[in-house]
């Protein structure tokens, strides 16, 4: 039970994916502008780490042992499906959200966060009910990123920034206070 | 494929969903091609990095050793592992066939990810009598002074495990079972000795109950 | 040098990577990469070349078929051809390199998912000839090594007074670790963007004066 929960919490602020490992970093500088959309792609990413959590979990145990040299391909094939498949949902029940996602959301296939779930949680051995925690601890945590950066950025809208500064130079630098503060998460678990 | 129907994009716009799936099928038939190739290439090469790996971890962590077992945990019990498993420990022994020790890696979570270490334990001395971390993502600069720092490291060469080891503040160790801990690294330090307290409170006991059933071991450990 | 009208535009497909429209400072693609792995100049000089081998090798082979796949199924395709590049560049570096692997670990499989190499096969790739599209894969390929390269020294320089594992400054120095830690990552890929921006925009003013 500790396990899980370090795992958890590991995943959502100590290293937290966006801040600390730098994965699905083209979301998080793109999708930013409002809190709202950042909200919500960041629940659409859960829903597709804790599917591609479970995916992995199937793939690593009944294919992979026997031909490990198809793992990449068969992950991202795998994501690459289960992402369209929350493309053509997310069309059918909310076209707002749909529109407001845009392109984003087939982008969620080359988005490292989802390959990198699966990956480091094969990487570290992760069992099903491990896997499935570290998905929803990594994807809170990435939601959890979003948000913050997506909440600066409104306030930064109305300061008066030089020109050279605005775009993705602040984001970068935001994100680098946000990260610094995050480094205060580590040791949390290390202190019994 | 053939090409005798000269097809551009334009000129074509719906292909037909054989095609489609044909061209998915020839890239995926060549790129398994490719992909097994390359792995049945590679692969010797790689499991001998890391057999060599394992190895040079445990020669280090037992001074004098030349060859080595590999055992695992069943039902509380040293048992000569088989296959590739979870929990295992290694007995050394040195260019005659002589005991030198057992290497026994254990793993905790510390700063910032889980630590893995190999320590090297000597059961007639009931000490540990080398030291490695096989794996620690912690903090560069200050955590991962557990990998090379020169004073922790000494603490190493000759710690008593019983009674329990204990983590003392920098140049403040007495007893030989206290660790000199790392001044601005207190957390991964203290992660280490939790290390070690664990995996000797898990395979001591079978350790000493192996060594009982084999008294010719105990013998041949006085070499040093 | 007196180059003709082609060879002077099969140059410029190839520098145009490397500064103008680089595809880390400039077109700010593959980040993850470009962050999580350039803590030393070495592991940012391996990962660049990496991805470069990659980026070549499945533009060419992109350029090949680019009349043979349907425009259908042709992201799938791409996909598994950079896929196929990547697991056997992963295969290779463990067999040959082990350090080197060890210090990438994932990042290397994570190839796969670089916008940059994605965006290259669409845009480019797909509709060019063999010879040019390796230009311009060489060109983004070498412009995303100097970018991982420089920050990663960048950052071994700052926090850990070293370039290439050779200390520089002796034992005065105090390290500026945070240069090593992910929000140094931030802070030097910030500036620099800075850097690129406040140049541009001067190439731009410069222009406005001179018209």
């Amino acid at each position: 039970m500790n396990e899980l929960i370090w795992i958890f919490i590991s995943a959502l602020l100590i290293n937290n994916f966006t801040l600390s490992l730098f994965l699905g970093l083209c979301p998080f500088l793109g999708v930013t502008q409002r809190m709202e959309t950042a909200f919500r792609l960041g629940l659409a990413n859960i829903f597709v780490m804790v599917i591609t959590a479970i995916a992995a979990y199937i793939l690593n145990t009944w294919v992979l042992i026997y031909a490990p040299y198809l793992r990449l391909i068969s992950f991202i094939i795998v994501i690459a499906s289960v992402v369209q498949f929350v493309e053509i949902a997310i069309k059918k029940l909310s076209p707002v959200l749909f529109k407001a996602l845009g392109i984003f959301l087939p982008l969620i296939t080359t988005n490292c966060a989802i390959l990198g779930l699966a990956l480091f949680s094969t990487n570290k051995g992760y069992g099903f009910l491990e896997g499935l925690i570290y998905a929803l601890g990594a994807g809170g945590g990435v939601t959890i990123a979003l948000v913050l950066l997506a909440s600066i950025r409104e306030e930064t809208r109305i300061l008066n920034i030089p020109n050279v500064v605005k775009g993705t130079a602040l984001n970068l630098i935001i994100a680098g206070i946000l990260s610094l503060a995050f480094m205060g998460f580590a040791g949390l678990f290390g202190s019994h | 494929m053939s090409t005798e129907e000269q097809m551009t994009f334009d000129q074509e716009p719906e292909p037909s969903s054989f095609r489609l799936i044909a061209t998915l099928g020839v890239a995926g038939f060549l790129s398994g091609l490719v992909l097994v190739s390359s792995y049945l290439w590679t692969k010797p090469t790689i499991d001998a990095n890391k057999a060599e790996e394992q190895r040079h971890a445990i020669f280090r962590v037992l001074p004098g050793t030349a060859d080595f077992e590999t055992f695992t945990l069943q039902d509380g019990q040293l048992q000569t592992a088989t296959g590739p498993a979870e929990d295992r420990v290694f007995l050394g022994r040195d260019t005659n066939a002589g005991f030198t020790g057992f290497a026994i890696t254990g793993e905790e979570p510390g700063f910032s990810d889980i630590v893995t270490v190999i320590v090297g334990y000597h059961p007639a001395d009931q000490a540990i009598i080398g030291y490695q971390v096989l794996d620690c993502k912690e903090t560069p600069g200050l955590g991962d002074k557990i990998i090379r720092n020169e004073g922790f490291l000494a603490n190493f060469s000759h710690l008593v495990v019983d009674p329990e080891i204990a983590l003392v503040k920098n140049g403040t160790k007495k007893q030989p079972n206290e660790v000199d801990g790392i001044t601005g690294a207190t957390i991964s330090s203290r992660t280490v000795v939790n290390l070690l307290n664990n995996a000797m409170t898990k395979w001591k006991g079978p350790i000493d109950a192996y060594l009982q059933a084999h008294p010719e071991l105990e013998k041949t450990t006085g070499h040093e | 040098m007196s180059n003709e009208v082609n060879g002077s535009q099969n140059m410029q497909e190839f520098l145009k990577g490397l500064w103008k429209e680089n595809p880390v400072f400039v077109a700010v693609l593959g980040m993850c990469p470009s962050l999580a792995v350039t803590n030393s100049a070495i592991n940012g000089l391996a990962m660049g070349l990496a991805t470069t081998f990659v980026l070549i090798g499945s533009s060419i082979l992109v350029s090949l078929l680019r009349k043979v796949i349907p425009k259908q199924v042709r992201i799938t395709t791409y996909i598994v051809i950079i896929a196929t590049f990547v697991t056997v560049v992963d295969f290779t570096l463990q067999a040959y390199f082990p350090d080197i692997h060890k210090a990438l670990g994932a990042f290397i499989s994570l190839i796969v998912v670089n916008c940059l190499i994605l965006a290259r096969q669409e845009s480019f790739a797909s509709k060019n000839g063999q010879w040019r599209s390796f230009l311009d894969a060489s060109g983004m390929g070498l412009g995303f090594t100097f970018a991982l390269f420089t920050l990663g020294a960048i950052r071994e320089v700052l926090g850990n007074g070293s370039l290439f594992g050779v200390s520089l400054f002796g034992k005065a120095f105090e390290p500026w670790i945070v240069m090593i830690l992910p929000p140094g990552g931030f802070f030097v890929l910030g500036l620099l963007l800075l850097l690129f921006n406040w140049s541009a925009q001067r190439r731009k003013q410069r222009k406005m004066q001179t018209a």
